[in-house]
């Protein structure tokens, strides 16, 4: 079963597909692009539809989603850590 | 194995311009926001029309004057349309829009409620209505080919699913179409912000990318102008934030999915404008679902398609809105929404071609008569774009 689906192998996070992910469950991920698995340990409990990091990220260090920057980190965030807008922001406006 | 194009076809009416319709409305469109209360007594009279009342139409001037001409007469161009009863307080006023309308040939009549009072006006604009119901009943479907399609798409409440899954089934569709001679369109300028190097890059030629880099920077330019901090609390959405959405990049990258990855950009248009040839188009538009789908059906587009993630339940008058979802839990929840259900994208039930086929599938159906969900619902959001203050 997939839990979350990364578009590129080359992004920083993945989508939640299924509801109901809890922190310390093991998911299974599926790289579109590359038709790859990944498996991943969450470290939060993440709703459907959000996304959570499969590379450490730094503050200031940008996310790639689609292969292509979507913001800026503002807060630290490991592998299998809830991303969302508490440590990410825009670069525009 | 994927859906044969090259002999698809659909039942549509042909209209007197050579246009094909895919519905067959009555219309009774009221010039400006005080002869609404005429047009929902005609349409309330007479059975079998759909009245579009709105807020605006007076003491406009300039271009926002022009764009508001320019959409109503485009909505009662649209070949969706078979005949339409124009009513506005002045008779000069109402007599530019059924002139506008008339050029398509299509059997148009105003009327003018000054000096005649709203008891005179619904008479005589009720018997007219009635005649032009009788005639448009008699109107047949033909058989016509998939090069007659108008199709534009938006997505709306989007989520991160409708950039992994719903966004890309559009874009894979409209990249099949591009190559039967389909005329499509996208637009929601604010909303490639992020991406906006993506679309410019599709451009067809240099002068095509010059076009869509200017209305792109007016627009940032507009939004530079107005905002307050930024533009968080609005782009993304709530909505968006709640689906997983975090910055309007990520936003923008999913939605330019619904482009596809082979089709050139062909030409740009201004809001409300007909594209002059087959192909895919870019409108300069905001990305406000109601006013997007207006704009589309003002330039002469008959079937749209719009994703949700999180649950967009717009409609439009005459544009028949289908809805298509990759998010099982919306789609679980808001399941009378929804036409085409594409959520096995994201459990690995269903190829991305396959739900490319899906949604050409539902089109055609759709162009042939199937009511959408929206239309089922009764959705006819009409909501005009409004440039600056009334003088």
């Amino acid at each position: 079963m997939i839990h979350f689906i990364v578009h590129d192998e080359n992004d920083s996070v993945g989508v939640i597909v299924v509801e109901g992910i809890t922190a310390g469950d093991t998911l299974e991920g599926w790289i579109m692009d590359q038709q790859k698995d990944i498996e991943v340990q969450a470290k939060d409990d993440i709703p459907i539809g959000h996304k959570l990091a499969i590379t450490d990220l730094d503050k200031d260090d940008t996310v790639i989603k689609y292969g292509t920057d979507i913001g800026r980190v503002v807060a630290p965030i490991s592998v299998g850590e809830h991303v969302h807008v508490h440590n990410v922001k825009t670069k525009r406006w | 194995m994927s859906l044969e194009l090259s002999n698809a076809t659909f039942m549509g009416y042909v209209r007197e311009n050579g246009r094909v319709g895919v519905r067959n409305h009555v219309l009774i469109l009221s010039v400006d926001d005080i002869s609404n209360a005429a047009i929902q007594a005609v349409e309330n009279n007479i059975k079998g029309t759909i009245a579009i009342p709105h807020p605006y139409g007076r003491l406009q001037f300039g271009a926002d004057l022009e764009l508001h001409f320019r959409t109503l007469i485009g909505t009662g161009s649209n070949p969706n349309v078979a005949a339409v009863v124009v009513v506005g307080i002045e008779e000069q006023w109402t007599q530019h829009v059924v002139d506008g309308i008339a050029a398509t040939g299509k059997p148009v009549a105003g009327f003018g409620i000054e000096q005649h009072g709203d008891h005179d006006t619904i008479m005589r604009a009720s018997a007219k209505a009635k005649e032009f119901v009788h005639w448009a009943s008699t109107l047949q479907r033909d058989v016509r080919p998939i090069s007659d399609l108008w199709v534009s798409t938006k997505c709306g409440e989007s989520d991160t699913t409708s950039g992994l899954a719903s966004n890309p089934a559009v874009g894979n569709m409209f990249d099949k179409l591009h190559e039967h001679g389909v005329t499509m369109v996208f637009g929601e300028t604010t909303e490639l912000t992020g991406g906006e190097h993506l679309v410019a890059e599709r451009c067809k030629t240099p002068e095509i990318r010059d076009r869509f880099q200017f209305m792109f920077d007016r627009y940032q330019d507009v939004v530079e102008a107005h905002k307050t901090s930024d533009l968080s609390d609005s782009q993304p959405t709530k909505g968006n934030i709640a689906g997983g959405l975090t910055t309007i990049e990520e936003k923008a990258l999913g939605n330019i999915q619904k482009i596809g990855r082979t089709a050139p950009v062909d030409g740009v248009l201004d809001k409300a404008e007909e594209p002059s040839g087959p192909g895919l188009w870019f409108m300069d538009s905001s990305s406000a679902a109601a006013e997007m789908v207006t704009l589309c059906a003002a330039a002469g587009f008959t079937v749209h398609m719009f994703t949700t993630g999180q649950g967009n339940v717009v409609g439009h008058p005459i544009l028949p809105v289908i809805k298509t979802c990759a998010n099982p839990r919306t789609v679980r929840t808001m399941g009378e929404h929804i036409d085409s259900d594409i959520s096995g994208l994201l459990r690995k039930e269903m190829t991305m071609d396959e739900a490319g086929d899906a949604l050409i599938e539902m089109t055609l159906q759709t162009a042939s008569g199937r009511l959408t969900a929206a239309e089922v619902l009764g959705h006819r959001e009409f909501v005009l774009t409004r440039l600056y203050e009334s003088a």
